[in-house]
């Protein structure tokens, strides 16, 4: 079971400099399929171990389940319901869902198709004359921001103020206390309160003005058959919505166009048949995933897994990215194939904490591949590979340079 | 079929016969098509339009939300078939390899696949049944007749029989605000499928929607009024009760008539076969040009002992109907095991109700995690200390792994505790009614004395 290449395995895959490259490591992972490291945690790595953990009961996303519990960057604010278990998270999972789906909302992403593609459209006219852009700065990130905020119901002039929290947060979430500054840690948890702040004071505005269409006037004037939530609970799920809605999503369109650009035929073909993009960034979730591992997760009691037995209270990693990866799920795993059959991916997780915005990040990355493809002229890749965030969870470009036009050529 | 140039020439144009044009049939010819068999297929049925879906007939097709015709089975691929539909089939020749249709045709095979299902049990008295606002619902006939009588707004609705089909139609009614009674001779409703446990559960879920549920009562006779109209039914305990619609839920019987004497172990029970679909000769022999699928099938499984088991479950019809297809055009090597575990679902009362495993074979039950006073659940049935079933009320995302646990004979009641779990999480006796095939009496005997003499031929069948 204990192996001793693992443990170094899963230290080179966080170490920055495999952040280009990190699958040739996962494939190094899957051979132990649940590892368990010195400090007693355990790496889950294959798709069926994944998968068997992931629909699991005994799993917990609730902090105070680890035997050594973690410095959590949450530790001063309510947790939003991804971090909780069931009934809890079921019913705040509920009651999130009621605004933004079926069956109680239908139609809503449906709906936003138009105001996405004119969102889109709106980015690309301001690359006209341009000879380098940015896909992230430029593209992938103020899209999904402009999108999110919109839902929300959050003043999209205030983004300067939330994108420093917000980043300060998402470097807190891989937090490791033997290598990382405790200054990151602190700057998380700081984060989350100027946060949970703001949100808190857009909220108060809400209060007994129903008929709001946002997300948050919906959640503080509802009255469906859960009730009401608290206004804790209103902000950490504004929370929790704010940062899954876009950190994802710029992840996904700048891997999307990074993919495309080293698969030039597939480019072509995705111009010439639209329709390809549905299938296309199924691939792309599988392929080159935004979330590439859940950094923990508890064994609430003891966890048969594999035949490992996982003892009660310890840390489990998830390494979602390795299990799209897996040979014996996918055939040819390392191959980018948009017209694969049967992809059940690991991008969105899997059971009940399945992405809640799944929809939503499809659409979006749909239109905005569709949009760069058809407009952008003769796009060139400025540097292969590019240059990474440092995060291994949330694992996408920084920067995206891309060349277009004839003239450059 | 013995060398591997005999199948090619059988794949490539043999003729295969399949008797039963619905779900298990249709997609059968769709995977034999995918199977690559190019020779003649025929499907005979005795419904005459497109094949369709049936779960639609007790829910949307009577709210009125999709219409009766609405419910046309997708196509997964052309299948390039001939179609005889419209007229049954009357008998199964195994001399010849003939299918006998009621209009006197034959209709020669190579191999033959049995999907012909299951039809509803009548009201047991022919006049009665015949009354007009008494329904059964098995085909789109059915409901069609039944979404119209319940949109003329009836006084009351009598639903008898609170199975799945039965709990479905009483809750459509308190959904169209129609006033509802049910009546069970069971002590609650599904306890048949899911034991005394959930039986209540469904009386709190039946009774808290406004139905009025009588359990451990029969309803004896109805009667109509000068017109031939359904007006009042009568119960053994000597109360009476005003409708103007009975809907008859009492459960299904095989469509296996048409092949007594065929030397097929067909009976009320359905068809015996094997994992591969294969279907049994009287004296259980294995035919190797004769399968079944679906409703009409029962086949062993492992998990279960062996035990012969029929189902009435969509994704069980849909699973043997490809594995028959595989085998039939497969050589011995290379055949595959129906083995998946059963599941089913069933939406009522708002409430989405799904099951994995057998739970009649179990003795034990319980709730291992959320709570029956919210009606958010999932129940653990377990047989002699092992995993055999679950069954969830809106919770149906935890399903796969009880499946894992059946699937690997987990202890029962299992042991390690979950996040969501009852404070007070106890197994209880499952208690199911008594087996109520024991009460149709033998429907075999056998004779013979030596090994080269011993057969089994079908006992007298005696109609209830
Ligand atoms: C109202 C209703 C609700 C249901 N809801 C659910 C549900 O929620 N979940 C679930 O899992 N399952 C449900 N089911 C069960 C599911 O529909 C069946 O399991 C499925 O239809 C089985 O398909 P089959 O092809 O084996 O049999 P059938 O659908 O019964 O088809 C058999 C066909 O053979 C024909 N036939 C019979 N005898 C002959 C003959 N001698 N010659 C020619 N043709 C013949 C029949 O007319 C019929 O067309 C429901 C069924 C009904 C009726
Ligand atoms: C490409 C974009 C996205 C990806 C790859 C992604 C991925 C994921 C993954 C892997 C999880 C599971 C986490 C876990 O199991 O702990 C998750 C959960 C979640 N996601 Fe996403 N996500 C994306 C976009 C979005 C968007 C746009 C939203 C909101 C609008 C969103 C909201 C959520 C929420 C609320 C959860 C928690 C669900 C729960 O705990 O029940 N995500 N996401």
């Amino acid at each position: 079971m204990t192996t001793t290449r693992t443990p170094d395995t899963l230290r080179r895959i966080l170490d920055y400099s495999s952040r280009a490259d990190p699958y040739p490591l996962y494939a190094e992972l899957r051979r132990t399929p649940v590892a368990r490291q010195e400090d007693g945690s355990y790496v889950v790595s294959t798709y069926r171990a994944l998968m068997d953990l992931l629909h699991d009961p005994h799993l917990s996303s609730d902090v105070r389940n680890l035997s050594r519990p973690m410095e959590a960057a949450e530790s001063r604010t309510t947790p939003p319901f991804i971090n909780m278990d069931p009934p809890e998270h079921d019913r705040l999972r509920r009651m999130a869902m009621r605004h933004f789906g079926p069956p109680h909302t239908p139609g809503l992403v449906a709906g936003m198709e138009g105001d996405l593609t004119a969102t889109v459209s709106g980015l690309i006219d301001g690359f006209a004359g341009r000879e380098e852009i940015d896909i992230v700065d430029d593209f992938a990130y103020p899209f999904p921001v402009t999108v999110i905020c919109h839902l929300l119901g959050v003043p999209r002039e205030d983004e300067p103020r939330f994108r420093v929290w917000v980043n300060d947060i998402v470097d807190s979430i891989d937090y490791d206390p033997r290598t990382d500054p405790k200054e990151k840690l602190d700057k998380g948890v700081q984060a989350r309160v100027d946060l949970h702040r703001y949100l808190g004071g857009l909220l108060e505005q809400r209060h007994g003005r129903p008929g709001g269409e946002d997300l948050l006037s919906r959640l503080a004037n509802d009255d469906g058959p859960d009730g009401r939530m608290t206004d804790e609970e209103i902000v950490a799920t504004a929370n929790l919505l704010l940062i899954a809605g876009h950190e994802t999503t710029v992840n996904l369109i700048t891997n999307g166009m990074l993919t495309l650009l080293r698969h030039p035929q597939v480019l072509r073909r995705l111009r010439d048949e639209p329709d390809l993009v549905v299938p296309l960034v199924e691939e792309l979730l599988r392929y080159e995933p935004p979330v590439h591992i859940i950094p923990w997760r508890a064994a609430y009691s003891d966890i048969t897994v594999d035949g490992t037995v996982i003892p009660k209270g310890s840390q489990i990693m998830l390494m979602l990215a390795s299990g799209s990866r897996d040979p014996d799920r996918f055939h040819d795993p390392d191959r980018f194939d948009p017209d694969r059959r049967d992809n059940q991916h690991l991008g969105f997780g899997s059971g009940i904490h399945l992405c809640f915005g799944g929809p939503l990040a499809r659409l979006e990355a749909q239109i905005a591949l569709t949009g760069l493809v058809r407009r952008l002229d003769h796009p060139r890749l400025a540097a292969d590979p590019p240059p990474y965030r440092r995060s291994p969870v949330l694992r996408g470009p920084i920067h995206l340079n891309v060349q277009q036009g004839q003239g450059a050529q | 079929m013995t060398s591997a140039e005999n199948l090619q020439a059988f794949k490539r144009d043999g003729r295969i016969v399949v008797v039963g044009a619905s779900l298990a049939g249709l997609r059968a010819a769709e995977a034999l098509r995918t199977e690559g068999f190019t020779g003649s297929l025929t499907m005979i049925g005795d419904e005459s339009g497109e094949p369709y879906d049936r779960p639609p007939l007790s829910k949307q097709v009577l709210t009125g939300w999709v219409p009766a015709d609405g419910t046309t089975l997708p196509r997964r691929r052309d299948v390039d078939a001939e179609w005889l539909l419209g007229v049954p089939a009357g008998g199964l020749d195994l001399a010849t390899n003939r299918v006998r249709l009621t209009d006197g045709r034959e209709i020669p095979f190579d191999r033959v696949l049995i999907s012909t299902g299951v039809r509803a049990r009548p009201w047991f008295v022919e006049s009665e049944a015949a009354l007009e606002g008494v329904f059964v619902v098995r085909t789109r006939e059915h409901a069609e007749g039944l979404q119209r009588a319940l949109s003329a707004g009836p006084s009351r609705v009598l639903v008898i029989g609170a199975g799945f089909t039965g709990s479905e139609i009483a809750s459509i009614c308190r959904e169209r605000d129609i006033p509802v009674t049910v009546a069970e001779l069971a002590p609650a409703p599904l306890v048949g499928a899911l034991g005394a446990m959930i039986g209540e559960v469904a009386s709190d879920l039946q009774r808290a929607h406004g139905v009025d549920l009588r359990c451990g009562v029969k309803v004896t006779r109805l009667e109509g009024d000068a017109q031939g109209r359904f007006r009042r039914a009568h119960f053994d305990d000597g109360s009476t009760i005003d409708a103007d619609v009975a809907v008859v839920a009492l459960g299904g019987i095989r469509n296996t008539d048409w092949l007594t004497g065929s030397g097929l172990a067909a009976g009320p029970w359905g068809i015996a076969c094997d994992t591969g679909c294969r279907a049994l000769t009287l004296d259980g022999l294995v035919t190797d040009d004769v399968f079944a699928a679906g409703d009409v099938a029962r086949c062993p499984n492992p998990v279960y002992e062996y035990r012969l088991i029929s189902l009435e479950h969509w994704a069980n019809a849909v699973e043997q109907a490809e594995i028959a297809a595989h085998n039939m055009v497969s050589g011995q090597a290379d055949r595959w095991p129906h083995l998946s575990l059963p599941v089913f679902w069933s939406i009522q009362f708002g409430v989405n109700i799904k099951s994995v495993g057998v739970p009649t074979f179990a003795d034990e039950v319980v709730v291992a995690q959320g709570s029956v006073a919210d009606r958010r659940f999932v129940a653990a049935y377990g047989y002699q200390g092992r995993v055999t079933a679950a069954v969830s009320f809106n919770n149906a995302k935890w399903l796969d792994h009880y499946r894992q646990l059946i699937e690997t004979a987990a202890p029962f009641p299992p042991p390690c505790p979950t996040p969501d779990q009852p404070a007070d999480m106890k197994p209880v006796p499952v208690d199911f009614p008594g087996p109520q095939l024991l009460a149709q009496g033998a429907t075999v005997v056998v004779t013979g004395h030596d090994p080269g003499e011993r057969r089994v031929t079908a006992a007298q069948q005696h109609h209830r």
